[in-house]
Parts: structure tokens; sequence; C-alpha cells
């Protein structure tokens, strides 16, 4: 049967591939273009953007080569925009701030939801039912029904660092990281862990010399769901947060837009490429991961 | 062994259950005694009833159509965009399942906008937009419906990707010898679609549908980023006009915790939905 499938396919193929890899590869340089404007536009002087904002140079090449050259050389600026983006948005602090909560955030999230879903599961007294129940419900409640409390709550217990923002991060997103783990620790067999407690492990060795390593699967998926959540969070960062002091990237993002009367679209340019890259560059390293966890967030959550 | 566990709660549960205390359920239980509150800060609140669920929609006496106004917009909202991402994304992954060359580097790049966030996802399209628009001299924001449409492109072009995902998945679950079966019964095209991959595919359809309806009706950043609620809160979707309530207005944060109370149970009305549906679709398969 497979080979008859096969066999199918590979007539499909024949008939309509070459046509439809066509259609493809024009629909997804369009797909992306929006990206390659933006770097396009960021090596133009802020003035030429919105005159020129698809074109190469001031001049048609129908003008002949070395006006279409001269009109080049007018409106692109080389890397000032970059400078300017970078100075005004303090680009380099958010950054690190953005990698710095991310990392922090997923490591501490991992680690500890982990260990709360394997004693939920493991642990069966009412306590820990209405504690997965919690978790369960924590999921549908969305972020503006809590936002000016939690904000409030969090100033007042001295969160508001890149530090203290991790255990916001931990606590709005232990729901969705529980539910996960609590997922795969049941269909983990307890022989297993029996097994090393007798050979004599403590249940915290038991937990992160024996079960910790099976759940690697979830930790993958639990931990790009909430790098991607973290990474390009705003508004929790953004109430949460003294932001004159820490900003992350979409703070610093809309900052620029707001703070200055006349938008600097050359410095906005740029910046969307310094923001953009990183994720860029992630998503090509990590690609077959990154695509199954959200496969498996999804069908899960 | 159970008990040998027991004794290390306060290692293994105790710090989640603190940071979701702090980070969840303090703050939603507040919130809600909140909305019956009028407050500026989380301790000088004053107990008020009802009158902030009232102000909502009355306010002197005169009926305030802004909130209504962000319920139908982001309703109409969520169902174009429900619609249009999940016919769109279906009909890519069909394509991408037919084994042409190219299919890994066409997914890579479909997915790719997901993973931008909306914040500087919307900056990239707003530069777009206004660079075409300003031909016609006109912004984004000129009306609520080009604000409308531009919200429109921005989320499909961020969830396509995403839902193709679950839909190519979806597609290849389908045991090939149902097609092989339906094909020597000597269904065309159309029949093989309308027979036997959508019905095959109602559960992906079903996870799909309820992600796009949920991402629709909680959308915030690229509201903030794109439109700003312009022109005149005109194109405030609810998430916004929250925001807008609480932090806009002095003095409103009562009423804007009242709408974010609103807020939470239409959500979590479509959420039981979701799960309803869903459950039963596992009981009968």
């Amino acid at each position: 049967m497979a080979k008859n499938t096969e066999q199918v396919s590979t007539i499909r193929r024949a008939k309509h591939g070459g046509l439809l890899t066509a259609l493809f590869a024009v629909l997804s340089i369009l797909w992306i273009s929006p990206l390659f404007i933006v770097l396009l536009n960021s090596f133009k002087r802020k003035a030429f953007i919105f005159r020129y904002p698809f074109g190469l140079s001031s001049a048609s090449i129908t003008e002949g080569w070395d006006a279409f050259v001269a009109g080049a050389k007018q409106i692109f600026c080389g890397l000032l925009n970059y400078q300017n983006g970078i100075k005004q948005t303090n680009f380099w602090e958010c950054f690190g701030n953005s990698l710095f909560i991310t990392v922090a955030s997923v490591a501490v999230i991992i680690l500890c939801c982990s260990m709360c879903a394997w004693y939920i599961v493991r642990v069966n007294s009412k306590g820990t039912k209405i504690m997965y129940l919690l978790c369960l419900f924590s999921m549908i409640v969305p972020f503006q029904m809590v936002m000016f409390t939690l904000s409030k709550f969090a100033n007042m217990l001295h969160l508001s660092t890149p530090l203290g923002i991790i255990v916001v991060y931990l606590g709005f997103g232990a729901g969705l990281s529980v539910f996960m783990f609590t997922g795969f620790v049941k269909s983990i067999s307890l022989e297993i862990e029996e097994a090393a407690m007798i050979d004599g492990c403590s249940p915290v060795q038991t937990f992160f010399l024996v079960v910790f390593p099976i759940l690697k699967p979830t930790t993958v998926t639990v931990a790009i769901l909430q790098a991607m959540w973290v990474w390009n969070d705003y508004l929790l960062p953004n109430l949460v947060l003294s932001t004159n002091k820490y900003k992350t990237i979409p703070i610093a993002v809309q900052f620029l837009k707001q703070s200055h009367g006349q938008v600097d679209w050359g410095a906005m340019m740029a910046v969307l490429v310094l923001a953009i890259l990183p994720i860029v560059i992630f998503y090509i390293a990590c690609q077959k991961y990154i695509i199954e966890g959200v496969l498996a967030g999804a069908v899960k959550g | 062994m159970e008990k040998a566990i027991k004794k290390y709660f306060p290692l293994f549960a105790l710090p989640t259950m603190i940071a979701f205390t702090i980070g969840f359920i303090v703050p939603f239980l507040y919130g809600i005694f909140l909305s019956f509150c009028k407050f500026t800060t989380v301790v000088d609140w004053k107990w008020v009833g009802i009158e902030n669920y009232t102000k909502i929609f009355f306010v002197d006496g005169k009926l305030d159509t802004s909130f209504l106004h962000s319920i139908w917009y982001t309703a109409l909202f969520t169902v174009v965009s429900v619609l249009v991402i999940n016919v769109v994304s279906f009909i890519i992954a069909m394509a991408l399942t037919k084994g042409i060359k190219g299919t890994n580097l066409f997914r890579t790049v479909f997915f790719l906008p997901n993973l931008i966030g909306g914040i500087v996802l919307s900056y990239v399209w707003l530069m777009i937009f206004n660079a075409v628009l300003q031909n016609f001299s006109k912004t984004i924001v000129s009306s609520q419906w080009s604000a409308f449409w531009g919200l429109v492109i921005v989320v499909c072009w961020q969830q396509i990707g995403y839902m193709m995902i679950i839909y190519i998945a979806g597609i290849q679950n389908i045991p090939g010898e149902l097609i092989e079966a339906a094909k020597i019964d000597g269904a065309n095209a159309w029949q093989l679609l309308k027979s036997v991959t959508l019905p095959m595919l109602m559960p992906t359809i079903t996870i799909c549908s309820f992600l796009t309806l949920t991402n629709g009706f909680k959308l915030f950043d690229q509201n903030l980023a794109l439109t700003g609620g312009n022109p005149g809160k005109m194109s405030q979707l609810l998430a916004l006009n929250i925001y807008d309530t609480m932090y806009g207005t002095t003095g409103w944060q009562g009423i804007g915790q009242a709408k974010a109370v609103i807020f939470f149970i239409l959500v979590a009305i479509i959420a039981v939905a979701q799960n309803k549906l869903t459950t039963r679709k596992e009981v009968q398969g």
C-alpha cells in the first residue's frame, strides 16, 4: 500500500510538480518581501524612505547608468540609521535585558514547573488536584484581567527589575507549562522511579537523575513556546518593569515611536532589522525543534 | 513512595505555587474585587457596587457606545481573520503535502513571520502600508476600515504559517489507504476533498479555528502598534479598549477593570465551548 501511495505521488509530481514549485517559489519570495523591504530601507536616508520606499535609486534606470548610480548614492546612507537607532534606543542594553529575561525565565519555568508537575502527578491528594485545576483555569484568563493588579503588586514586592520579573513570568507562565509537563509525566511508568527509589535514590535524586531526562521532549516544547512568548512579550514587561531603567526590545521599539513627535523612520528600520535578525538566526539554527515544539503545543494547548 | 515525595513539597511544588499565587491567583481575585470599587492604586479602593459595570454602557445617563463598538469591531475582525487564515493555510497545506520540490524551504519561509513579535511585525507593515497608501494621500488610520483590513493582513501574515504547520500535520495523519480506496471507487478531486479529507481533518480544523478565534479576540500588540486605536478610537479592539480605559483616563480604572472582567467571561465562554467540542469529537473518533 505504501508503495502504491508513493507511485501515485510521483505521478502527481510529474504532472503538476514543476508548476507548483515555481508558483510557491514566487509566493515565498513575496511572503518574506516585507522583511527585505525593511532591510533595504534601513540603509536609506530617512527623508527618502517614504519617497522611494521600494526603489533602489531616486533616478530611473532608463535615465542611464550614471544617473542611476548617482541617485542611489543620494538616497542610501550606509550604516547611519543603525548608529542613530542603536543610540536612540540604547539597543544593546535592551537586547541584553531581553536575552537575560528570556533565558532566565525559561530556565526557571522549566525547572520549577517540571518539578511541580511531577509532584502533582505522583502525590495524589486534594491539594494537588486543586493545584492542577487552578493551572488549567489560569490558561483561559486573558492578561488584561490581571494586568492592573499584577503590575501594582509586582511594584509593591519590588519585582520591577529583570531579576524580579522572572517570578512574574514563572507565575503567569506556570499554567501552560505545568499542564504540559503533567500530561507527559502521567505517561511515564511508575516502575522506573520505584526501581530508582529501591536502589536508594532520594526523591530529589530520582527526579533529577531519572525523571527529568525522560521529560526532554516536553522540556524542548515548553522551552520553545515560553521563549517565543517571553521574547516577544510587550505589555507585561511594559507594565511590570520600571521602563525608564529597563527596556526589552519590543518596549524599545514602541518607545521609539512614541517618544519623538516625528517618527525617525530611518532609525526605526534599523532597529527593526536588529530586532528581527536574532530571531531569524535562532530559527535557522533550531528550525526542527521550533516547528515540532509549536505543533505539540498547539495540539495539547 | 508517595509519602517520601510528599515530604519534599517545599522543594518541588512550593516555588511554583508562590510565584503562581503572586503572578496569578491574587491579581485575579483582587481584580474581580476591584471591578466593584473606585480606585487609582490597589490600596485606595472604595466600594461602589456595580456602578463600574453600568458606567461601561451609560455615562451620566447617556448611552456610551465605545465599548459596544469595540465588541462588534472585534467580533467582525475575529470572524474575518478566522476565515481567511484557516482557508488560506489549508490551501497552502494541501499544496505542500503533494511532495513537490522545495516543500521544506517553503514551509520554513511561510512559518517565519510567526516568530516575530506583534510590535516589531506591525511596524514592518506600518511602513509598507503607509508607503503604498501615500500614493492615494491616505494612511492606514484614514478610516476604521483601512485600519481593519490592515490588521487583518498583519494577523494573517503572522498566523497563516503557524496554522499551515498544524494543517500539514493533520493531512499527513490521514491514512493513505483511505485516499487510495476512495480513488479506486472513482472519487474525483472534489469528492475526495469533501468526503474524505475534510471529515478526517475535523479535529485539526477545530483546533485551528479556536486558536485563531482566541488569538483574534485577545489581539493587542498589533492593534497598539499598527493603528493605536485611531482614527479616534474607532479601530480599538477589546483588549486595547480595556487598556485605554484603564491607563488613558484617570479615575476610570474601575471601569477598565469591570470591562476586563467582561472580557474574561467572553474568552472563558469560547474556551469552554472549545473544550466541549474537542472532547465530543474525541469520543466519536
